[in-house]
């Protein structure tokens, strides 16, 4: 697991942003759940998003492929630049912009049906291709989501046959297969047992190269294992944001600190 | 019930106590028999309903065999009764008001839980479970005075039009235009079980977990594609159910289609003919039946119909009892 | 992006076929209530209700078989109601997890939406036959047969919705089960058995098939439940199925006032079920 140091950071600063949160608020129905919250997703980084619960910062994770859209008393405001656009304008195509921006979720959550489908249902939503190519699509992402070598005997099984580990490197898999440029993670290893998370903090590191990473958790140590930036919330406000490696052993802020240290949380 | 020790058994008060309890612990078992019994009753009527189906119709079985279900003719005088027709005319209206009703209620049971706004959903929720209350009188006598005289005016000679010169669907079409008849009756029939099982349909997709759609909209879904590949198959088996309960309660439906049937025990290709079902048959002649053979052929029908939807409704039940143990993997 | 734009269109037009099926389905409900309201009206009066059934061709109302409905409806419902009750409990509380409990649900559920013409023939076998002759008795319990398994259902849904804290609690007082239930159980799910015993009522209302040939019908007023009794659904069907224009325009108001009968009956069950839903 390499974390950036100082020297790195320097030249991360002149890093392009992937995506740039600038001002954003979000509003569940009256409650205000997100004040002014701006921090830059580093590209081909992994920032992870911490704090104790409710903070805000599942909300935030949402709303960059804006999941809220579904719930209609749900509403943000502000901007949220993604190459340049404005994904928060009216005019979005979400669908355009879910192609992008892939989610995994905290419950793993394969469709119904079998795992080879499961993967290829994404592709096809995207791309006409004939049957060879669509084998080894398939393959190419259960391979970069170390979960070819489990499967490959039984693609046709269904996906709610595999165990609780393997199902949530299917979703990680089905959201590769679709060749997103960003990858969100609302706290994927917290329905899973140490070894799942293990194999999945692993892999977290090698999409990296590929994918820029935004992911969600409730434990820190695992931010402090698998993130290269890390963003600290508290009641929907960011209090720090910065290199991990600096974040976890010099925090800025006093909160910071406190939460790091487990005085609260 | 613990029992108590009682230690003088001299103290009135003891021995009062000990008979109220002794009173209450009749009371008890009494009460658990008498509950008990009204439970068992329960299969006693079904049994009950079997049994004396069976026995009213035991003479018609007797005379005619297992010809009985072969039988077209149906004639009161000469005494030879066949169930075909009956038979026929339920699952041809049944069939039809399938046809109908499904498309029509999916549609209605996505529109419900996907794309009513909010402020409307509960209203129309509402609104459609009072109308599953309309008895079922009410569609018979519209049927016959205001929707069969509208389609033998406009839509069945239309029908019979288009379809002249197809070559299956001609004799399918074929006229004259009665107005009342099979596809009518399908239709009223159609009609009857939609706000039934729209509610139902919409029950079961309520228990798609939200997680699992918030999935398929990430991966960049529309709308349409959530529910094609994940809703619908994820609630696949109590769709069916929904559907075999539908068809259950479409079989047995007497009075919206005894009124626009037309009570012809004939077998005729055409749709929009006459025809008769067994709950139509039985309403229409049981009261006049002369003769033991008469009603007990009618019985017989009964029992048929009875048995038939006992295995649909069986069928519906064991799928939604899967439907509910799956759940709540 | 090709497939993209077809994606979208199947996604648009699909959906439109949504909502013109839920019109389409909708509609057509709405214009048979409207067609209802508007024929029925038209003879709803006062001597509707002071009036008896008619002869083809002069004017009169539908006193006895209102009459006739209301006493057969009652009786059926008392017969029915309470049974239904019973069983219900014996479901929920002595009888949770036993296999007769089991198989009782499972046939209840298909009495509750089998035919109720069969109903008819099987109360036909069993009392008319015998007996010789049609009788308002034969229709009461005919209804009985259908009110049972609603009652059974729901009292038993209503029974299972109160915490079983509450009945360990009571029977941690030292109250014998019998009245665990008696006065706890059914007074915390006092609200949902009414509404089920009005749903059943509200059910049975309609029913025709049933009293076709058990109570059969009755040209003129009797209160006598030991032979033949008229019945709103059974005039209904005479005058519906007839020839004769005063005898069909009283077939459409007697429907309108089962159809606000029923109505009333399922709102008013609502109503109260909303209200206090055991806690």
């Amino acid at each position: 697991m390499t974390t950036l140091d100082a020297k790195q950071t320097q030249k991360d600063a002149k890093l392009p942003q992937k995506v740039s949160v600038r001002g954003l608020n979000f509003f569940y129905g009256d409650l205000q759940a997100l004040k002014n919250v701006s921090l830059p997703l580093y590209a081909k980084r992994v920032t992870a998003f911490i704090g104790p619960s409710g903070c805000g910062k599942s909300t935030l994770l949402r709303v960059l492929n804006r999941m809220y859209d579904l719930y209609p008393n749900q509403r943000a405001e502000g901007e949220v630049v993604l190459d340049g656009e404005n994904i928060l304008r009216p005019g979005q195509d979400l669908n355009i912009l879910r192609a992008r921006v892939g989610m995994v979720f905290q419950k793993p959550t394969p469709f119904p049906m079998s795992v080879y489908d499961n993967i290829a249902f994404g592709v096809r939503l995207y791309e006409r291709i004939p049957k060879s190519e669509l084998d080894d699509r398939v393959e190419a992402a259960l391979r970069s989501a170390a979960l070819w070598p489990e499967v490959k005997d039984n693609l046709k099984a269904s996906g709610l046959s595999l165990s609780g580990g393997q199902q949530q490197r299917l979703c990680i898999a089905r959201t590769v297969a679709i060749e997103p440029e960003i990858i969100l993670l609302d706290e994927p290893c917290s329905a899973l047992d140490p070894i799942s998370t293990a194999k999945i903090e692993e892999l977290i590191d090698e999409l990296k190269e590929n994918y820029t990473i935004a992911i969600v958790t409730h434990n820190m140590q695992q931010a402090a294992r698998v993130s290269d930036y890390t963003a600290f919330m508290y009641i929907g406000e960011l209090i720090e944001f910065g290199v991990t490696g600096q974040m976890f052993t010099s925090p800025a802020n006093k909160r910071t600190q406190n939460y790091i240290t487990g005085r609260f949380g | 019930m613990a029992d108590v020790t009682i230690g003088n058994v001299a103290s009135g008060r003891a021995q009062d106590r000990f008979r109220m309890l002794r009173w209450l612990r009749v009371q008890d078992n009494g009460f658990r028999l008498l509950t008990m019994s009204a439970a068992l009753t329960v299969l006693l009527i079904l049994g009950g309903v079997i049994g004396s189906l069976a026995i009213g119709s035991f003479p018609a079985f007797k005379a005619f065999g297992f010809g009985f279900f072969a039988i077209e003719s149906w004639n009161p005088v000469t005494e030879k009764f066949g169930a075909l027709p009956a038979i026929y005319g339920t699952m041809a209206t049944s069939v039809i008001a399938m046809f109908f009703a499904v498309p029509l209620r999916l549609g209605i049971a996505i529109f419900l839980t996907e794309l009513c706004p909010d402020v409307l959903r509960r209203p129309i929720g509402v609104a459609i479970e009072l109308l599953a209350g309309i008895p079922s009188i009410i569609y018979g006598i519209w049927g016959l005075f205001v929707f069969a005289p509208f389609l033998q005016k406009t839509v069945q000679p239309a029908l019979i039009g288009a379809f002249a010169n197809v070559p299956v669907l001609s004799s399918l079409f074929a006229g004259p235009p009665y107005g009342i008849g099979i596809l009518t009756a399908g239709f009223i029939l159609a009609i009857m079980v939609l706000p039934f099982v729209a509610s139902v349909s919409r029950d079961v997709f309520d228990t798609v977990p939200a997680v699992l759609k918030e999935s398929a909209y990430a991966c960049g879904c529309t709308t349409w594609e959530v529910i094609y590949a994940i809703v619908i198959p994820y609630t696949r088996v109590g769709v069916i159910g929904g559907v075999m309960l539908a068809l259950g309660r479409a079989l047995g439906e007497t009075m919206a289609v005894t009124f626009v049937i037309g009570n012809s025990h004939r077998i005729s290709s055409s749709l929009l003919a006459p025809g008769a079902t067994i709950a139509s048959s039985i309403a229409n002649e049981f009261t006049e039946a002369e003769g033991a053979l008469y009603t007990s052929s009618l019985i017989a029908l009964g029992l048929i119909l009875f048995l038939m939807t006992f295995v649909i409704l069986a069928l519906a039940r064991y799928l939604l009892m899967r439907l509910e143990r799956q759940g709540g993997e | 992006m090709a497939l993209y734009q077809q994606r979208r269109r199947a996604n648009a037009i699909s959906l439109a076929l949504c909502y013109a099926a839920t019109l389409f389905g909708l509609s057509w409900l709405v214009i048979i209530l409207v067609e209802l309201f508007v024929q029925g009206i038209g003879s709803l009066s006062l001597s509707v209700f002071a009036q008896m059934t008619p002869p083809p061709g002069s004017a009169g109302g539908l006193a006895n078989a209102i009459v006739g409905s209301l006493i057969i409806t009652i009786l059926g419902v008392a017969i029915g109601a309470p049974l239904g009750l019973l069983a219900g409990t014996y479901m929920a509380e002595y009888g949770r997890f036993t296999k007769l409990t089991f198989v009782v649900r499972f046939i209840n559920d298909i009495l509750l939406s089998a035919p109720s013409i069969v109903i008819g023939l099987f109360i036909y076998e069993v009392m008319v036959a015998r007996v010789g002759h049609f009788s308002g008795y034969a229709g009461a319990f005919a209804l009985a047969v259908i009110v049972v398994p609603v009652v059974v259902r729901t009292t038993e849904d209503m029974l299972r919705l109160v915490p079983d804290s509450l009945r360990e609690a009571a029977s941690a007082l030292g109250l014998p089960r019998s009245h665990v239930i008696g006065k706890v159980a059914y007074r915390a799910a006092r609200a949902g058995l009414i509404t089920g015993v009005l749903l059943a009522v509200a059910r049975v209302s309609g029913e025709t098939a049933p009293l076709l040939f058990t109570a059969l019908n009755n040209q003129f007023f009797s209160a006598d439940l030991n032979a033949p009794m008229a019945s709103l659904p059974a005039v209904i069907f005479q005058f519906a199925l007839s020839p004769y224009k005063n005898w069909q325009q009283l077939a459409w108001t007697g429907a309108l006032i089962i159809t606000l009968a029923v109505l009333a009956l399922s709102i008013a069950a609502r109503a109260l079920g909303a209200e206090r839903t055991p806690k």
